[in-house]
């Protein structure tokens, strides 16, 4: 035996997204120190989307060579691959509804968080100062902590990285300009109710541990497959890890954090919430099920599906009751979250495909969707009740009709991305033996389709009232992530080709 | 491709012209409607094009165009007509100019943009001729959803009361409707050797048990759409709200997907299930005559009168397709183009009323005919029409199917004839109320009631009547495209036609 600490070996090629996310993450914390205040929002902004992009690229280079590295910590296999580019592209979106500044002066966030709400000051600060450049940071550290999450290759290193992209999260959700009560409170609730889920995965982990002796998915694996060991610690564990990813990917019955941290939050961390988080929730989610937990199938199948039942209808029929735009895509993305379920239960190839596809896909819409929420608004910032949106169809046609069609992509029309991806999970589980979740998943759509529709009838049938706001002109970089979710969601709808095969290649985990 | 490929041009071409009208300046509304109604003819020139490349005795399925869509799920771009195909996109070709001639002041008493309402009769246009030229299941329901849109801004922008309330119902009925097929599409496709190609599909097999859950998922969309019994309650408010042309096009093509459904996707791929369940449908039917012949006569908005009338319609439709003879099914199939005639011009007429009054209830009018004796008695021909009289083609239509049931099924064909005589109740007293007796004082005051019929006005209605009268003479050239098209598709559900007691019945006779 080798005394000597052996240092893992590292690959950095694979590593090097998220090495370089982290490294932009900790420059944009020295950004913050040391470059005057005047330029720092522009300089911030550009570090982050340059190491965004250089993310990509090394992520297209690593392209098919699928690695397990630092010793067994890291899987870069080609779903992680897929999900990792999935996650920078919607990251780089996010990251220009982020960086809008034009809409209001200062941007979306307060210049001071730690000024008192509703204060003299506070209102100073809110109508004139630039808003706090440390949300780059911070958004960066979660990206990473993403990537690293959906490439973890046992439930410790998991376990790090939920932390890691969590932690950022409930800061950027209290940093709101407006209604900053709201926004700390959202902040408050998604923190207690995230360290609760944490709480509940890290005994999940001591539990497997018990059980498997090890905590990397290779091992749990084959451990199931030997059997012979207290099934009572591996599904008590088990269920335990499925609490903590079902709360971060917004599902039934551990969703209820949900509208009010998608309310709360300011729009564009709510977007990059829908989009991002949950590509990372669903990744990890996917990796444990099929990678991990492959040998429990029988069990988790029913009980998933129940979930992702509840989570479907539960979402749809409380959608209908919205009558604030936020809290309803909320609802939305947790019905959204059932249909995911759907793909990652199936359990097969096709499974493991159509949920990729579908996070995709939805991730680009509801980038676009809370783009135009940033619109639309008035003298007190944006305006999202829904009474408010009544007639927005007459007073500024091109961005109602965008909206409309986002929501009918949310409603599954075809020629929508909506439609595909749908059409994805659906057939993944009726090859996988579970026509139940497709009809379930049919029914939600036809009550989920009543909330958009009601959207649709304030914004084209009603009469604009006296408060009716005018929709913002939106500067660059607001309108090009419009244009990007807009034009994704169209070609994901009409010529999905490119990204299926895609998908299809990106055949397997690495176990 | 050897051929010009038709039905793709079809197609595309009024989406095309609806992407053109949408971007013409909304300052001059009087070029839209010009431009949409210049298209809207060249697609009709386009549509006798097609008829004359179509060969009565050639193959079932003709003018093949195929391109390739979505290579991974094996769903592709594929279009071809049979004759039952061929003559609803005939009808559609043909009443869409008519429309919107007929619609031509509609949208301006709307504060809506008057291009838009002309773009989406041609985006109309195109998702129903789509939805009937699709030879591939994905690219049919992709038609048969998407379809809605259009139609769903149509009654919820430019309709009348409740617009917006019979717009969301609409859609919402028919989604819903379109989702439980999804579910079987998915199921199809999978079990079905993951492709959507239709040829291929319908030499599948599946177990009992599968085909009929398939069968149902299927059913249950046509069902809602053409409508049965008793999903129909969408109809009278959507066709009550809605403009009366897009009335004519919703009732009188739009519906018609649901019987046409029936009779290319679930017969051919579900022969067995079909058969299991054609009780089903018959009762369903038979209900819908009588049914929606009663509450018809006790209508007093003359939009939603029609619609109930044209659920009863449906009825026979139902009966024509579920009996499995050829004469029934081919009677069924020209049903659906006469229906189309019929209450399309009968939707035009009542909008022209409508438009006059300012009102659509019977009790508003009455002894109407004396101002504008004309008008009323295109009304009363559109009426007859309607109610099947014999020297009009609905009459045709609706012989042939209760001749072809009464051979295989008594009962039904003759509880179906008690809705030939609800039909002349409910039209020959809405004609009376409206049209016949003491004029309304009220009447004399309106203005607009003195015109009678104007040119356009004319130049809509003529040829929806020349056709009615003609048809109703010498149905042949459209018995001579479907009869091929229904005796194969009675081949695929394995039935052929009981031998003959007394003789022949020559269609038209």
């Amino acid at each position: 035996m080798n005394d000597r600490l052996q240092l893992p070996h590292l690959d950095y090629a694979a590593l090097a997204p998220m090495l370089i996310l982290f490294g932009i993450a900790c420059v944009g914390v020295l950004v913050e120190g040391f470059v005057p205040k005047r330029v720092r929002h522009s300089v911030q902004l550009t570090l982050a989307l340059a190491g965004l992009v250089a993310a990509l690229i090394m992520v297209i280079r690593q392209g098919d060579n699928p690695v397990i590295t630092a010793s067994t910590a890291v899987a870069i296999d080609k779903p992680g691959l897929f999900l990792s580019g999935a996650i920078i592209v919607l990251g780089i979106v996010s990251v220009l509804l982020i960086g809008e500044r034009q809409l209001e002066p200062g941007g979306a966030f307060v210049a001071q968080a730690a000024v008192t709400a509703n204060t003299d000051r506070d209102r100073e600060q809110a109508a004139r100062a630039g808003g706090a450049t440390e949300v780059f940071p911070l958004a960066m550290f979660a990206l990473a902590g993403m990537l690293l999450f959906i490439t973890a290759n046992d439930l410790l290193t998991m376990f790090v990285a939920l932390e890691v992209f969590s932690l950022p999260l409930y800061l950027l959700c209290a940093l709101a300009r407006r209604r900053r009560l709201l926004s700390q409170e959202a902040a408050m609730k998604y923190f207690l109710l995230g360290s609760f889920a944490s709480a509940f995965f890290l005994f999940g982990i001591a539990l497997v541990y018990g059980y498997a002796g090890q905590v990397d998915f290779h091992s749990i694996s084959a451990a199931i497959r030997a059997g012979g060991k207290d099934d009572i610690l591996l599904y008590v564990g088990l269920a335990m890890l499925a609490i903590g990813l079902l709360f971060k990917a917004a599902a039934v019955p551990f969703h209820v954090w949900t509208p009010d941290v998608y309310q709360g939050a300011p729009t564009p961390i709510t977007a990059l919430m829908a989009a991002c988080t949950k590509v990372a929730a669903f990744g990890g989610l996917l990796r444990l099920a099929y990678v991990g937990f492959e040998g429990t199938k029988t069990t988790i199948q029913p009980v998933l599906g129940t979930i992702a039942v509840l989570t479907m209808i539960i979402g749809a029929i409380l959608a209908v009751t919205q009558t604030d735009i936020k809290r309803l895509l909320a609802y939305s993305s947790i019905a959204n979250a059932g249909y995911l379920l759907i793909g990652v239960i199936s359990l097969n190839e096709k499974g493991l495909s159509s949920s990729m596809f579908y996070l995709v896909a939805y991730g680009f819409t509801v980038l676009a969707a809370f783009g135009v929420v940033t619109l639309v608004r008035d003298a007190d910032g944006e305006a999202t009740h829904l009474s408010r949106w009544a007639g927005l169809g007459r007073r500024s046609p091109l961005y109602a009709s965008l909206f409309t069609f986002i929501l009918l992509a949310f409603a599954g029309i075809p020629l929508t991305s909506g439609f595909t991806a749908k059409v994805g999970v659906f057939a993944a589980a009726i090859d996988g033996d579970q026509t139940w979740l497709v009809i379930a998943g049919v029914v939600s759509s036809a009550i989920l389709a009543f909330p958009y529709l009601r959207v649709v009838v304030m914004m084209w049938l009603s009469e604009p009232g006296e408060t009716t706001p005018a929709v913002s002109i939106p500067g660059a970089m607001t309108a090009a992530a419009l244009v990007i979710g807009t034009v994704a969601t169209l070609v994901l709808g009409v010529a999905p080709g490119a990204l299926l095969d895609l998908t299809q290649k990106a055949g397997s985990f690495l176990g | 491709m050897s051929h010009f490929p038709y039905l793709t041009v079809l197609t595309a071409a009024p989406l095309v012209g609806a992407a053109g009208v949408a971007l013409l300046p909304k300052d001059k509304p009087e070029l839209a409607k010009r431009v949409a109604l210049g298209w809207s003819v060249l697609v009709l020139a386009l549509g006798v094009g097609l008829w004359t490349q179509f060969k009565p005795n050639g193959d079932r399925f003709q003018l093949r165009d195929s391109w390739t869509w979505i290579p991974q799920w094996g769903a592709k771009f594929t279009f071809a007509v049979d004759g039952i195909a061929l003559v609803m996109i005939a009808l559609i070709a043909l009443l869409v100019p008519l429309v919107i001639l007929a619609s031509w002041h509609d949208a301006e008493h709307s504060k809506r943009s008057v291009s838009a309402y002309f773009a989406l009769l041609l985006a109309l246009e195109c998702t129903m001729i789509g939805v009937f030229a699709a030879q591939d299941v994905f690219l049919f329901y992709v038609f048969f959803e998407v379809m809605l849109v259009p139609m769903y801004f149509l009654i919820g922008s430019y309709g009348g009361q409740h617009k917006q309330y019979a717009a969301v119902k609409f859609f919402l009925y028919s989604l819903l409707g379109g989702l439980f097929m999804l579910a079987a599409l998915i199921g199809l496709w999978v079990l079905g050797g993951q492709t959507f190609d239709w040829q291929t599909l319908v030499n599948a097999d599946f177990s009992v048990n599968t085909e009929r859950w398939l069968f149902l998922g299927f059913f249950v969309a046509f069902a809602i759409k053409a409508p049965f019994f008793p999903f129909h309650t969408w109809l009278p408010d959507a066709g009550g709200a809605a403009p009366a042309g897009a009335a004519a096009l919703l009732v009188g093509v739009l519906d018609k997907v649901g019987t046409f459904g029936i009779l290319r996707y679930c017969i051919p791929l579900f022969p067995n299930a079909t058969k299991d369940f054609a009780w089903l449908g018959l009762t369903l039917a038979l209900v819908g005559i009588i049914y929606g012949a009663l509450v018809a006569i006790g209508q007093n908005d003359l939009k939603r009168l029609v619609s109930y009338t044209s659920i009863a319609h449906f009825g026979f439709i139902g009966i024509g397709v579920f009996a499995f003879t050829t004469q029934a099914g081919t009677g069924a199939v020209l049903y659906m183009v006469n229906h189309g005639l019929a209450t399309g011009l009968l939707f035009l007429v009542v909008g022209m009323l409508v438009a006059r009054r300012g009102s659509a209830l019977v009790t508003d009018f009455g002894g109407a005919g004396k101002l504008m004796p004309v008008l009323a008695g295109v009304f009363f021909i559109a009426g007859l029409a309607s109610l099947a009289l014999p020297g009009t083609s609905p009459f045709v239509s609706e012989f042939l199917v209760l001749i072809g049931t009464f051979t295989v099924n008594k009962t039904v064909a003759i509880v179906a004839t008690a809705g030939i005589i609800l039909a002349a109740g409910y039209v020959l007293w809405m004609i009376q109320r409206t049209t016949q007796g003491t004029p309304n004082p009220k009447l004399a005051e309106i203005k607009a009631m003195g015109r009678d019929l104007s040119v356009r006005e004319a130049v809509v209605v003529a040829p929806l009547i020349a056709l009615i009268l003609l048809l109703g003479f010498y149905p042949k050239p459209l018995t001579d495209v479907i009869n091929p098209a229904v005796k194969a598709t009675m081949q695929d559900v394995g039935k052929t036609d009981p031998k003959p007691i007394v003789g022949t019945v020559e269609a038209g006779k």
